[in-house]
């Protein structure tokens, strides 16, 4: 019975020392943001609905393959990575999956003012205009025009990708998985003065930072880190959840055979234990 | 040379070559231990499965591992974790274990604090003990840095620096630890041979110490009550075996121990495959990084009462800069607990805290002040969290400097002198 007290006073001790250093400190180290908004609110949503056959015709009129290959439609890069790395300063996109992995609001709000969509606007203005030209329209409704834009790539969009292919899509661009041996296809030296650093490798990037701070910040990377370089990417909730399931996959691959070892060396270890126990009621009988 | 005989066996072939069955006596079956004592008297048997649990698992990793700036990081994260068959697994283990033994530690110190095991005639255990104390938190602090993660180079950065506190010689001295100006490659490679080598030879030594201090004034029990163990041990050979206050290590005590040992390895084991994260630092899977320094800067959670003792001193005083009284602070901070059975007075009266009025309170009020430093020393040291650090620094020196006064005024009682 003193056994357990002291037990007790051990365990309630050490469970204030642990809520102390973890859950409460790391809750006034990094304090709650707003949830992820993949609304994209902030942007308005068109009410237009949009035409994908004259979609096409202004996509092309507008000169979107000046800078973007779209593959899908045999419309390769114009620029090797090389080039478009010392013309941009970051390769431009193939949006053969665009329609696919981002939010229909998004795009029309990109398309229209880049740098407001993306969330760049501390980096980019009219001294350093951010190299995505914004599309002021063919002298129609510039709205239905956006809108018939985006209606075009989501329906040469495929219905289905993989995790990795959306990881690629989305963020190759610019960062590196080493350990899956995806490096970025931007030239280093110009996106290091592009992005003003280097972006970080992403490899165990799950490890350092979980799934709920990532569920966030590349939601909106300024909600969380302000004044960081990365840009809102937009992705939508479907795709954004892929890139975190394939971040895992990557940086935490040992995971099922983590979990699936626990139970064997705890279901072990709780065996030990009853048997241990059992001795030691035997053999203290004889003293006690 | 003693007489060789034809051996009857292998045993008896071992005996007469190396008195095994003596040893076996005197180690185990012969080694007594008091019936009255509480499962906190397992936590040095806990300790030692610990450590030899570090040594494996370290071996283990120490064959992929590369103690080279360029290559630490992905040897770590990337060979050990993820290439190596159940490299994973070695790395939880060593990383949790490391966490959990100075848990462990702080148990095992607070016991012997609470049951005055520091005391008259075993002032040696306390001392080695507290010089293992010292040791495992140099292991500690120089296996940390080894995975060259942003964390580990940014405490061992802060962690040298204070070494530059140290009048006239500091700044050199600092670089002479480093040998680099900055924490870098030479660093590391020495801090991976503190960490391999000596220290942990060091650790085995004084364990061995530690374990050797224990025979002559005998371990203490839950009652402090001074037992003549030769009587007691004998009445245990004469078969008087519940009469016996005492009872031999081997199969008796360690029966206990083993329970316990299970029980604390199937909590460990939940750790190291469910919960290994309040081990390891996030920050520590972003490589070390000497262009950014993180956004808060701390240690890990069993170093975090004294580094909070440092910086409560956060403003000057008299003319001293706020640096240097919390580095002497620290200094305080670290020696203090190795004088403790000198500073307490009452040196003739071993008795646990419960039975000494003064030093009970005394006892609960340490330990909440050190929790209450651990919290905070975790937290930013702005506004009303500088201050709180600031007045649990101020009551962590008080209690020493009243530890002496009031241990007296316990003595004078114990002899009748007051009412």
């Amino acid at each position: 019975m003193r056994e357990l007290k002291i037990l007790a006073v051990v365990a309630f001790f050490t469970a204030v020392v642990y809520w102390g250093v973890e859950p409460f400190a790391h809750s006034q180290m990094h304090p709650h943001v707003a949830p992820a908004d993949f609304a994209f609110k902030d942007l308005g949503a068109t009410e237009k609905k949009g035409d994908a056959a004259k979609g096409a015709e202004t996509f092309l009129s507008a000169g979107c393959i000046g800078c973007h290959g779209v593959a899908v439609a045999n419309m390769p890069a114009p620029m090797d990575n090389a080039s478009a790395s010392a013309t941009f300063g970051v390769t431009p996109p193939d949006l053969s999956s665009a329609g696919a992995i981002y939010d229909k609001n998004y795009l029309a709000a990109l398309i229209k003012d880049p740098t407001k969509a993306l969330k760049v606007e501390h980096k980019f203005n009219e001294t350093r205009p951010h190299p995505m030209i914004q599309f002021f329209g063919l002298g129609g409704d510039l709205d239905q025009e956006v809108a018939d834009i985006v209606a075009y790539l989501q329906s040469i969009a495929p219905t289905t990708l993989d995790d990795k292919k959306v990881y690629a899509d989305a963020c190759q661009r610019c960062h590196d998985m080493k350990y899956d041996k995806l490096m970025s296809t931007t030239d280093k030296t110009a996106l290091m003065a592009y992005m003003g650093t280097l972006p970080p490798d992403l490899s165990i990037m799950i490890r350092s930072k979980g799934r709920d701070y990532l569920t966030t910040f590349i939601n909106n990377p300024q909600k969380q880190l302000a004044g960081t370089s990365m840009p809102r990417v937009g992705l939508s909730e479907k795709a954004q959840n892929q890139v975190v399931a394939y971040m895992e996959k990557v940086g935490d691959r040992k995971k099922a055979e983590r979990e699936d070892l626990g139970y064997k060396l705890i279901g072990y270890m709780v065996l030990f234990t009853l048997l241990a126990y059992a001795w030691k009621v035997k053999i203290w009988k004889e003293v006690h | 040379m003693a007489e060789i005989k034809k051996a009857t066996g292998l045993i008896d072939w071992l005996d007469q070559r190396l008195a095994v069955n003596k040893f076996i006596k005197v180690m185990m079956t012969e080694y007594w231990i008091p019936k009255n004592i509480n499962f906190l008297w397992a936590m040095g048997v806990v300790l030692m499965v610990l450590f030899m649990v570090l040594i494996v698992s370290g071996i283990f990793l120490l064959m992929y591992y590369k103690p080279d700036i360029k290559l630490a990081f992905d040897s770590v994260n990337y060979t050990i974790m993820q290439e190596v068959e159940y490299g994973w697994l070695w790395r939880h283990i060593h990383g949790v274990s490391a966490s959990v033994i100075f848990l462990v530690i702080y148990i095992h110190m607070f016991t012997g604090i609470y049951y005055g095991s520091y005391k008259k005639g075993r002032e040696i255990i306390w001392l080695t003990g507290m010089a293992l104390f010292g040791m495992f938190s140099a292991e500690a602090f120089s296996g940390y840095m080894l995975p060259w993660g942003q964390m580990s180079y940014w405490a061992a950065q802060v962690i040298t620096n204070l070494f530059g506190g140290i009048p006239f010689i500091g700044e050199a001295l600092v670089v002479w630890i480093r040998g680099d100006f900055l924490v870098a490659d030479a660093t590391l490679t020495r801090f991976f041979m503190l960490h391999v080598l000596l220290l942990p030879l060091v650790i085995l030594l004084l364990i061995a110490v530690h374990f050797y201090s224990l025979r002559i004034p005998h371990v203490n029990n839950q009652e402090a009550e001074e037992l003549d163990f030769d009587v007691e041990a004998k009445k245990y050979l004469d078969g008087k075996k519940v009469e016996s206050k005492v009872v031999p290590f081997w199969p008796v005590f360690l029966s206990k121990d083993f329970f316990v040992v299970g029980v604390a390895l199937t909590i460990f084991f939940y750790l190291v495959c469910f919960h290994f994260d309040f081990a390891m630092d996030p920050i520590n899977f972003e490589p070390a990084n000497n262009m950014k320094t993180p956004a808060h800067i701390y240690p890990e959670w069993y170093f975090l009462w004294s580094y909070e003792v440092l910086r409560g001193f956060f403003f000057d005083i008299g003319g001293i800069a706020a640096m240097d009284i919390g580095l002497a602070a620290f200094g305080f901070a670290n020696v203090i607990f190795m004088l403790f059975p000198f500073l307490d007075r009452d040196t003739d009266h071993v008795a646990p805290a419960h039975k000494r009025p003064l030093f009970f309170v005394w006892f609960w009020v340490l330990l909440v002040d050190m929790i209450v430093l651990t919290v905070y020393g975790k937290l930013p040291p702005t506004g009303a969290n500088a201050w709180v650090g600031f007045g649990a620094t101020i009551v962590f020196i008080s209690l020493f400097i009243v530890l002496p006064i009031i241990t007296k005024m316990e003595a004078k009682c114990n002899n009748g002198g007051c009412k």
